[in-house]
This record gives C-alpha cells, structure tokens and sequence, in this order.
C-alpha cells in the first residue's frame, strides 16, 4: 500500500469517526488507533478480574447474609465484565491467552486503585460508593466510544456498575446512621478510599500526552480533569445526605464556576503506586498467577478431554 | 413435631449455608474466568436456598414451646448463621472439607449435588406446604449444578493423566463422608412418617445410579463402602469447622445488635 492509499484511508477513517458511526472489527483503522485500543480495554479487562480479588477478601465474612448474597452477586458481575472485554480485545486480533499473560507478567497495567487493601467491611462499601462511582463516570463515556465492540460491551457493563454503586452507597448509608463504632468504620473507609479514588481518572490533563489523541479518535470524549470534577461534585453532595465527611479540607462549593473547589492529589503516592510501590500490587499480582499456574493442570484437562471427544465423534 | 421440624429444616438449611461459605472462598481464584463465574454463581445458589431455609426453621422454632427458644422473637436468618456455636450447626462432614485442589472443589459438589437433586425433586411433594415451595424453587438450579459438577468430573476423569489420578485421589479422600447424606435418625424417622421428608433410602438409590453413570463415563473407579464417618447431624464435626465460623462470624459478633 502506498502512503497516499494509507492517507486515504486514514481520512476515510476520521470522517467516519467525525460522523459518529462505529468502527468494526473489520474497518480499517490506524495500527496506534488499535493499539491504544488493545491497551486501554485489556487494562480495563484485568482491572476487573484483578478488583475481584479485594471485594472476593470480604465474601466469606460479610456481615449479613443478604449483604453475603448481594457481594457474590456483585464480584460475579466484574468476572463477566471481564470476560466481555477480553473477547472486546480479540476482535481486534489479540487473543484472551496474550493479554492474560501479560498481565501475569507484570507487562500489562490495570487500575491501581485495587492495590489498595480491603482493612474492613466497610471498605467494601467504599468501594461500591467511590470506585465504581468513579468507573461509572468512565463507563458513561465510553458507551459512546468509537469502536462498536468496546461501546456495546460498556452499554451492558454500566447497567450492572450503577446496581453496585448503589449497592456500596447503601452500605455506607446504613453505617453511617448505625452505632458509633460502625459510623467510625464508615469514615475511616471514606478517609482511605477519597483520594485513591480521584486518582483513577488519571493524570490531569495537561499531564495526559495521549488525551488529545483520544479524544480526535472519540475513545474518550471528556477529559479526565472533566471526569473528576463531575464525580466530585456529585459525590460531596450525596456524602453529606448521609452525614459523612470528605477528607479534604479545601473542599469547598463556588457559587461562580458552579462546581466545588478542592485539594491537590498526591502525585507521588499515585506514581508510586502505579510503578508497582502500592501495599498490595505484589499481592494482587501473585494471587493471579497463583490461580493460573494452579488452573493449568484443569485447562488442560478440557482441552485434552475436548480433543477425545471429537476424535470419536469422528471415529463413529 | 415442630421441634424435629425445626431440626430437619435446620439440617437442610447447614448443608447448603457450609457449601457456599467455601465455594465463596475460591471467588477471583479459579481456574478459569469461567468457572469462576461458575463457582460465585453455586454459591449464591446454595445461599439462596440456605436463606430461606433458615428462615423457615426460625418461623418453626417461634412456634414450638418456648424451651426450644434461645431469644425472645423467632430466630432470624442472620441469628441462626452467625450466632450458633461449631456444635448447634448440623450440617454433614462432606460440606465443611477444605477446597483443596480443583479436583477436590468439583468432587465434593459433584457428591453433593447427586443427593441434593433428587432430594429436592422428592421434596417438591412434601406435605409440608412452604419446604415444597422451597425445593420447588431449587430444583432447577440442582440440575444445573449437578450437569457442572458431573461434566467437570468427566473431563478429569478421561482428560490427562494427571486429572485423572487427582479426580481419583479427590474421590477416594472424600468418599467416607458420603454415607453421613443418608443416615436416618428419630427426627428424620418422624418428617418421613408425616410424609415432610422423603424416603431417604429412594434418595440413596438415586444417587448410587448417578455415580455409577457418571464415574463410569469419567473411566474413574467407584471407592469401595469401607467406614463411613459420622457425627455432624449431631454437631459433632471436624476441627475446619471452628475455622469456617470464626471467619463467617466474627465481624457478626464483634458488633452484637446493629443493622448492616
């Protein structure tokens, strides 16, 4: 193909993006249009399989039976979302073993907000309230996002995102009215989660090299200080009705600009913990390929099994 | 009557509360996305069905004469699971063993399911009007589990070598607490006379047919019927017991009284 084809087809690519239609896996497109694509959604696939691992720490000992059922139901969910967006990455040509591995090898990124630990239970409320309420501003965008496999997995997931935010918003709200002692356990999560949280929409934006990029391809359509700033506002808002506090002493409502001004994130905890310093990535890590090297023997057994199976279906 | 409804209810709720307490522990473990998905989903499962058994048994022991009765209001679902000691929980020996290899989690289920499907399609007929509606919801997801666990048995069995011997090694571990699923005793003597429980000496044969099937499919070998181990019907388990509890419990108990 010659560059003048090449440029062809790249102008091709842009109109159909500036007219809103989807890209397909069959499309053309740009090789860094994949590979920004294949990075982002496999980060997002393992974010989901890997964030099992803190909220599945609280399934045996969750307080209550229903808030048991309402837990596996939720932890059942991110495993699917998983699945979904592992196949999202195949169609575009990079197999479920590849990406898996490179996130067992420590190659692959995914969301470092779940290198943080699960200390009680009512950080698995924080987690539902916070860090999905955090993904779901994500999530929201990306229903729109340009390539069609990726927006339609993200229609489904988000449908499933606002049931466990307001799953973990629910346990907060009945900590927070509850005994002294459980109304402590509820600020304290808050106290850890807040900051983290804030951090998962990523650098700010004159910090983000790739953002202008992403948002001309319409993978993201906001920016991340855009995102926070959303998520900040709604969030103070609904910690007041249940009479939790934000740790942020800066925080405050400006009846100008119509949004809430606040703190400054610490960059260097952020940068630490994405460069594998956080107090659980070695953890996080571990279990998964612990889990791996003990599933192969069963793997294969189904391949193996797979295999006969066929051989005398043939046979007869 | 209601006593030895209470207690039977009770045991049928124990198995399957113990069951997915440790299905629960191999959540974001397994092998496989899949069976992940797979394992969460028998656990809520067997939750669900445990849940609405002990609130049954609790709504019965409100009844019955008021020595049965350890607080003032019937028992809730949350009173019968976190605030009974290792030996008030009845629930058999084959439930409560570790999870162990993949093996070990399939074949525990696998002789599991093969009694609690026929025990639940025998007890949609009970003459105890809420127990029925309760096996009535369970059975179609009792023939699911026991399609996973058998298809799972059978690609172990006739898949490597390797799976093979450790699907007979999981077997023959776990084969002694099969006989405690069918032993009889006065309370489950007198649910049968009532005709609220089922003939269990039907439910055995049931489940004799489905291993054989099954076994012989996955080319794995059926252990013989040496000694049977017994006790948990009557509280007596085994030391992983306390352990299961402790961590089920112990946010529970550390905080007596509130809402969660």
């Amino acid at each position: 193909m010659s560059m003048t084809d090449v440029k062809n087809l790249e102008e091709l690519f842009q109109a159909k993006i500036d007219a809103e239609l989807k890209i397909e896996p069959k499309d053309w497109m740009p090789d860094a249009y994949r590979r920004t694509l294949v990075r982002q959604i496999s980060q997002h696939a393992h974010s989901e399989v890997v964030g099992m691992l803190p909220e599945g720490n609280w399934i045996t000992r969750a307080p209550s039976l229903k808030r048991k059922a309402i837990l596996l139901a939720k932890v059942q969910d991110e495993a699917g979302h998983g699945l979904y967006l592992y196949s999202a990455v195949e169609t575009m040509g990079t197999s479920r073993e590849q990406t898996i591995d490179d996130l067992l090898s420590g190659k692959a990124k995914y969301s470092s907000i779940f290198n943080y630990p699960t200390l009680t239970w009512a950080d698995i409320g924080a987690i539902g309230w916070l860090v999905d309420g955090a993904a779901i501003m994500n999530q929201v965008m990306l229903c729109r996002t340009s390539y069609g496999p990726y927006a339609r997995a993200m229609v489904r997931i988000c449908k499933e995102e606002s049931f466990h935010q307001r799953q973990g918003y629910e346990i907060m709200a009945v900590l927070a009215k509850g005994s002294p002692a459980q109304k402590e356990m509820a600020q304290d999560a808050l106290n850890r989660w807040w900051w983290p949280s804030l951090m998962m929409f990523g650098p700010t934006d004159a910090n983000s090299p790739h953002s202008a990029q992403s948002m001309k391809w319409k993978i993201k359509r906001q920016s991340n200080d855009e995102l926070r700033q959303t998520f900040i506002d709604r969030t103070v808002q609904q910690a007041e009705v249940i009479g939790l506090t934000i740790p942020d002493p800066d925080l405050k409502w400006n009846a100008e600009t119509k949004h809430y001004d606040w703190g400054t994130i610490d960059w260097t905890e952020f940068n630490n913990v994405v460069a594998g310093n956080g107090p659980c990535n070695k953890e996080r890590l571990a279990a998964r390929n612990k889990a791996h090297n003990n599933g192969a023997w069963v793997r294969e057994a189904a391949v193996a099994y797979a295999a006969k199976k066929a051989k005398r279906k043939q046979a007869a | 009557m209601s006593n030895a409804l209470f207690t039977y209810t009770l045991r049928l709720a124990d198995d399957l509360l113990i069951l997915s307490q440790r299905l629960g522990e191999w959540c974001g473990h397994g092998p496989v996305l899949e069976e992940d998905i797979a394992l969460t989903n028998r656990a809520l499962d067997h939750l669900g069905e445990a849940r609405n058994l002990l609130t049954y048994a609790g709504q019965v022991e409100g009844k019955g004469p008021a020595s049965a009765k350890a607080t003032a209001g019937p028992r809730s679902e949350d009173d019968l699971a976190y605030l009974r000691l290792e030996r008030q929980f009845t629930n058999v020996k084959l439930v409560e063993q570790p999870n162990g290899d993949y093996a070990h989690t399939i074949v525990r289920s696998f002789l599991f399911d093969a009694y609690h499907l026929p025990l639940m399609q025998a007890l949609t007929k009970s003459s105890d009007a809420q127990l029925a509606a309760i096996a009535g919801k369970s059975v179609k997801e009792a023939t699911y589990h026991l399609r996973h666990s058998s298809e799972w048995l059978i690609r172990f069995g006739d898949g490597t070598e390797e799976s093979h011997q450790r699907a007979q090694a999981a077997l023959d571990n776990l084969w002694t607490y099969t006989g405690e699923l069918f032993e009889s005793d006065a309370v489950l003597e007198e649910m049968t006379k009532a005709g609220i429980a089922p003939d269990i000496a039907a439910i055995r044969e049931a489940w004799s047919k489905t291993m054989d099937q099954v076994l012989s499919e996955a080319t794995l070998k059926r252990p013989a019927d040496a000694f049977m181990m017994t006790g948990g019907r009557k509280g007596l388990h085994s030391e992983h017991m306390g352990f299961i509890l402790a961590e089920m419990q112990h946010v529970t108990r550390a905080f007596p009284g509130v809402e969660w």
